[in-house]
């Protein structure tokens, strides 16, 4: 509507006219053809080996449909009631695992994430809680669940410290680098006002970093509780035992009614640190 | 008093940014450092409060060697200077209140400031400095919630509460608009001139620094070429500090400025309205 009143540019002024003749691709990333088409082709034909040494065994995936069907069956009509007292205290027991873990982890990782962000520690603390970060973040929650389970025995116990223990490698590396990124100038200008060090860090980090973390600390309150299903299957406590007595007594009915507490209880969870993140922005 | 002598500055990449600086700020004085980008302004009023540590040469506090200093006297004597920044360098999300009382930081214990219990004298304090710089009634609002002037004048406010015995000031109009601009640098005028309070003023612009400085100490590639009155920037010497250029016409525009300049009074009751419009909107 607006340009309705302003002059026409008229095509045919000569700059227009030279412009339109000239041709202009984005420069590759690889600069040789022969070598694009060399990684181009490789890539795919690693691809296609891949696939094929995938050994699919079709009689039994067909005969496996009717038990899949058997399962979505159950997950329709989910029984809550057979299994009821079960479920109830499985679930108990995985969300008290999985508060309390996210609570200690969260402790502890925010002193180990302030230690591994390069612009607030010397090299000797950097280099420890960096290390803490990468034994944490290389083990694998099952992995250390067994570990757990051997050390502690069957229980809630064992979940609670491997949910911690996973926490603590998850949100002191990223923790660490929301400090790494902050805006210098802010810290800068409390340093220059003669704060100590803790002060730095409550006045200009914490603020900065402050709605991340409580983002990331929800995010982690629903992983640890998806986890907590999980970990249950070697032992460590919580509703993934019972989940899976249930599968393995081929109750999908009961197995369908705990898959669909975790899920909504994941949503509810998702849809509550959204609210937090807007609220705390 | 301030005393620099043959300043130097290597950074670790090589680059030599000040070569030998030296120059004497007497009490009260405003001085400003122009110089073209990378002449070493930002880096010398860096080097004064050990922002950034210089390589060579020594700097004085009246009798204090700041440049000797070890790691809890640089604090301590942190606190005697004040600093204002380019782009405010206010923590955006505390409030107002939080970021002035932010200045005294370097007075109350750890425990103090983590909880925001300051002394009464001290909130006190910052009332009066909000009330002086005219952002009183935005106490309580986070700073990332105020306009560019406001924000400044709180940054004024937090260096104030320091009750600083030096000023030092990084391009306090940089990202302000001409208007916003002059008002802050009368303000820093006048507040400098309430407590006797010399400044040194890093300034991009030539006309407002010579409008609001005592003295100018002109800087290029890490050595100062010019130290003198503001109304001794003739054409040579702004060639001498910035290179080759058509002088004449920002000389002439500068005429036409002091001309204006007559009716001051009238300029200041414009501020005041435009303030007072500003506030009701």
């Amino acid at each position: 509507m607006r340009n309705s009143n302003a002059a026409p540019v008229s095509p045919e002024s000569p700059a227009k006219l030279i412009a339109a003749a000239r041709t202009w691709r984005r420069p590759p990333w690889v600069c040789s053809r022969a070598m694009r088409w060399t990684f181009g082709a490789g890539a795919l034909i690693y691809l296609t080996l891949a696939l094929a040494s995938l050994d699919i065994n079709w009689p039994r995936v067909y005969r496996g449909l009717a038990r899949g069907w058997q399962f979505i069956q159950g997950f329709l009509i989910p029984d809550f009631a057979t299994r009821g007292n079960d479920i109830l205290a499985g679930m108990q027991e995985s969300l008290t695992m999985t508060v309390t873990a996210t609570v200690v982890g969260i402790l502890i990782a925010v002193p180990v994430g302030i230690g591994a962000a390069r612009n607030l520690a010397g090299p000797p603390v950097y280099f420890f809680c960096r290390g803490l970060i990468a034994l944490s973040r290389s083990l694998q929650e099952i992995i250390v669940a067994i570990f757990f389970v051997a050390m502690f025995g069957f229980g809630a116990f064992a979940g609670f410290l491997t949910l911690s223990f996973a926490t603590i490698g998850f949100l002191s590396k990223l923790l660490a680098e929301d400090i790494e990124a902050v805006d210098e100038t802010q810290a800068e200008a409390i340093r220059a006002t003669g704060a100590r060090w803790w002060q730095v860090v409550n006045y200009a980090i914490q603020p900065q970093v402050m709605p991340r973390l409580i983002g990331l600390s929800c995010y982690r309150f629903d992983i640890n509780f998806r986890e907590s299903a999980v970990i249950g299957i070697v032992g460590a406590g919580g509703i993934g035992g019972t989940l899976n007595t249930a599968i393995e007594r081929y109750e999908y009915d009961s197995a369908g009614a705990i898959l669909i507490l975790i899920i909504t209880i994941v949503m509810g969870a998702e849809y509550f640190s959204g609210y937090v993140r807007k609220w705390v922005k | 008093m301030l005393r620099i002598e043959e300043l130097r500055k290597r950074y670790r990449t090589g680059d030599e940014a000040l070569r030998g600086v030296s120059f004497v700020v007497l009490p009260g004085q405003i001085v400003g450092l122009i110089g073209p980008s990378g002449a070493g302004k930002s880096t010398l009023i860096r080097c004064i409060n050990r922002l950034v540590e210089p390589t060579g040469g020594r700097i004085f506090l009246d009798h204090l060697e700041l440049t000797a200093l070890g790691h809890s006297a640089l604090r301590q004597t942190r606190r005697r200077i004040g600093m204002i920044f380019q782009e405010f360098a206010l923590v955006e999300r505390l409030t107002v209140m939080e970021n002035v009382l932010s200045g005294r930081l370097g007075y109350v214990p750890f425990w103090r400031s983590f909880t925001r219990r300051y002394p009464p004298a001290d909130v006190e304090k910052a009332f009066a400095l909000l009330e002086r710089v005219g952002v009183l009634d935005q106490a309580d609002k986070r700073a990332d919630a105020l306009s560019g002037g406001q924000r400044q004048r709180v940054g004024v406010a937090r260096a104030l509460e320091q009750d600083p015995e030096l000023l030092l000031i990084d391009e306090p109009t940089a990202s302000l608009d001409p208007k916003t601009s002059r008002q802050i640098m009368r303000l820093i005028r006048e507040v400098c001139a309430e407590r006797n309070l010399p400044a040194v003023i890093n300034m991009h612009d030539v006309l407002l620094a010579q409008a609001f400085v005592d003295r100018i100490v002109g800087l290029r590639a890490g050595e100062v070429v010019f130290d003198g009155q503001p109304n001794a920037l003739s054409p040579e010497v702004l060639t001498r500090i910035y290179g080759e250029e058509d002088w004449a016409a920002l000389q002439s525009r500068q005429d036409r400025e002091a001309d204006e300049g007559r009716s001051s009074g009238d300029e200041e009751a414009a501020d005041a309205e435009f303030e007072r419009r500003a506030s009701l909107a």
